[in-house]
């Protein structure tokens, strides 16, 4: 199994800041819109330095949105953020029909998402959000693991034309992307080569993976770890040249299992190359308060948890 | 520029279009479509420094986003009248493989659309991200929204009314057509918009009044209208219009909201529209 070290802990919402203030610094189409939540999406630093293209909308996401598409008209490229609750579910219908429909160069940038948000609660913890944006024609759907990525990937979608969902989240977790690394849309990043299982993951889960894939090798189990950051498109060659070689997958996501990574995966594979797949994932539930950790722990989204699911798929190959 | 009588000639070609096409697919929105045809007209051959050699970006031109994309018979008879594409390809308005969808839609590359829209309520949000964009811009052009006044009734209206007067975005001019009607019937029986001039004015707005249906006087307000502009104020011309205007028989109720005329009703409401271009 690699090794990932890591020099220190990191929350994916400040790489998104630092990846748009590098961006602000280098691309003078680039505009920010915030609904009254600047500090928590770590989009401080662009406000003060760009105060001419930051836009404070107020708690009102739903003109967010509509703005945010009419700036795309005269060549701006702007970048929403608010919670991915209020950035998705909550505007549901604006992104569809002024953003994803009318093809706007939008980018949705969403923190807090999943359980991890922790204490607030259930309101606050979509877990629905991968599915609601995925469905729309149009959007890219992009879910990076760790602050570097976050921080590459938010670089990378405004290079990219057309409308993008850019989900991170809340906590500080291990930063083991190499900062150099190009992020690719739509690319698989190869964490650990094996034969014995595909683990595919996404986000917070793909640290998950990797500590799953030092138990399973200390029980002579040898996983292939793939983080799948891009859900839409997704990397299809990928995703079956592994299952090729390991013939079983588990899927791993901070989301439910309706809608997310892991349906995305079993659409691919039955329809191409079938073959047994458990899903670690919140199976048709909300989410509740507690502490981040606490909350992964209920709701089955630990590293043992995905142990336990390449015991489970490798049974049944 | 064109003069009242030439306007007036156009928007009454333009209400020939907007039956003829509604009942050439059996379906539409005939009712609110006549009801602007004065305002759309007045707005595209009159008011706008517009540029039908169409690019999305719109620079150094004013825009136009309609909020209210039911009543999308009327816009493309405008936008085809003032050359943006072909007269002719009115007919095939609805019908499949159409650049002319049932609401309008940037998908299918019509030139002179830059925004979909339908789903009610999204318009003013988008005119202010233009206009924004057009303040970075250093582009000193309007930016025109239209909205039926039961649009009025979605909340997103008001987080974009809000955020105007707050950023006082001076170069927006929204309008209203206020005729009192929607789908279920009257905007009071459904739900009463109340005090509307009272209701923009507290969200700190620019109020204007005007009958959309008159065009020497729906010229004078919209010329007035942008002598406003770049006063530090958005400002909103509530038209007092009618449904089905032009045509006496889908006038004075909601029925004509959505509805196509038959064979002898289009033959009845052409009777009492000249056509003064040829139609398509």
């Amino acid at each position: 199994m690699k090794q990932y070290p890591y020099t220190e802990k990191k929350d994916t919402r400040s790489g998104f800041g630092a990846g748009l203030s590098a961006l602000g610094k280098t691309n003078p189409n680039v505009v920010a819109l915030c609904a009254d939540l600047t500090g928590s999406l770590k989009m401080d630093a662009f406000a003060k330095d760009h105060p001419e293209r930051f836009f404070q909308v107020g708690i009102a996401e739903a003109n967010m949105i509509g703005m945010a598409a009419g700036m795309t008209i005269g060549g701006k490229i702007p970048f929403t953020g608010t919670f991915a609750n209020f950035s998705t579910g909550r505007v549901y219908d604006q992104i569809r029909q002024s953003v994803a429909y009318s093809e706007k160069n939008v980018k949705i940038c969403a923190s807090h998402a999943g359980l991890t948000l922790g204490e607030d609660g259930a309101t606050h913890q979509i877990l629905e959000d991968i599915g609601l944006m995925k469905m729309l024609p149009n959007m890219t759907v992009i879910n990076p693991c760790d602050f570097n990525q976050t921080k590459a990937a938010t670089i990378a979608i405004a290079a990219h034309e057309g409308p993008v969902y850019l989900r991170f989240g809340r906590p500080a977790v291990p930063n083991f992307t190499p900062a150099d690394q190009v992020f690719e849309i739509g690319k698989a990043v190869m964490l650990n080569e094996g034969k014995d299982v595909s683990i595919f993951a996404t986000g917070h889960l793909v640290w998950k993976a990797i500590e799953a894939g030092q138990q399973l090798a200390e029980m002579g189990i040898n996983a292939e770890i793939i983080n799948i950051h891009t859900i839409k498109p997704l990397d299809a060659q990928a995703i079956i040249q592994s299952v090729k070689k390991t013939r079983c997958v588990v899927t791993a996501e901070e989301h439910q299992k309706n809608g997310g990574l892991g349906d995305s995966i079993a659409q691919l594979l039955a329809t191409q190359f079938p073959a047994p797949i458990e899903m670690v994932a919140v199976n048709d539930s909300f989410g509740e308060s507690g502490t981040p950790d606490q909350l992964m722990t209920k709701y089955g989204l630990d590293a043992i948890n995905i142990v336990e699911a390449v015991q489970k798929v490798m049974a049944r190959r | 520029m064109s003069s009242i009588s030439e306007l007036e000639k156009i928007a009454s070609q333009v209400r020939r279009d907007i039956v003829r096409m509604v009942h050439g697919c059996q379906s539409g929105h005939p009712g609110g479509s006549l009801g602007c045809a004065d305002f759309v007209t007045a707005l595209y051959f009159h008011q706008m420094k517009h540029n039908v050699n169409f690019s999305m970006d719109g620079k150094n031109e004013d825009l136009f986003f309609l909020s209210n994309g039911h009543i999308s018979p009327v816009w493309y008879s405008v936008l085809a009248r003032a050359g943006y594409f072909p007269v002719a390809e009115l007919a095939s308005f609805r019908k499949l493989n159409t650049r002319l969808q049932g609401h309008p839609t940037t998908a299918e590359h019509l030139p002179g659309i830059r925004m979909a829209s339908g789903s009610l309520g999204q318009g003013l949000s988008v005119a202010l991200g233009a206009a924004e964009t057009k303040k970075l811009n250093n582009d000193h052009s309007i930016v025109y929204t239209l909205h039926g006044d039961g649009e009025l009734q979605e909340g997103q209206i008001w987080e974009a009314a809000m955020y105007a007067a707050h950023h006082k975005m001076d170069r927006v001019i929204a309008t209203i057509d206020y005729n009192g009607q929607q789908i279920d019937g009257s905007t009071e029986q459904v739900l009463s918009l109340g005090n509307l001039t009272a209701k923009w004015e507290a969200f700190g707005w620019d109020v204007l009044h005007t009958n959309g249906n008159n065009m020497q006087e729906l010229t004078d307000c919209l010329a007035l209208a942008k002598s406003k502009t770049g006063a530090g104020k958005p400002i909103v011309i509530i038209m007092k219009t009618e449904m089905g205007a032009g045509v006496d028989f889908m006038m004075g109720s909601h029925k004509w909201h959505g509805v196509a005329p038959n064979d002898e009703q289009l033959a009845a409401a052409l009777a009492q529209l000249t056509e003064t271009l040829k139609d398509y």
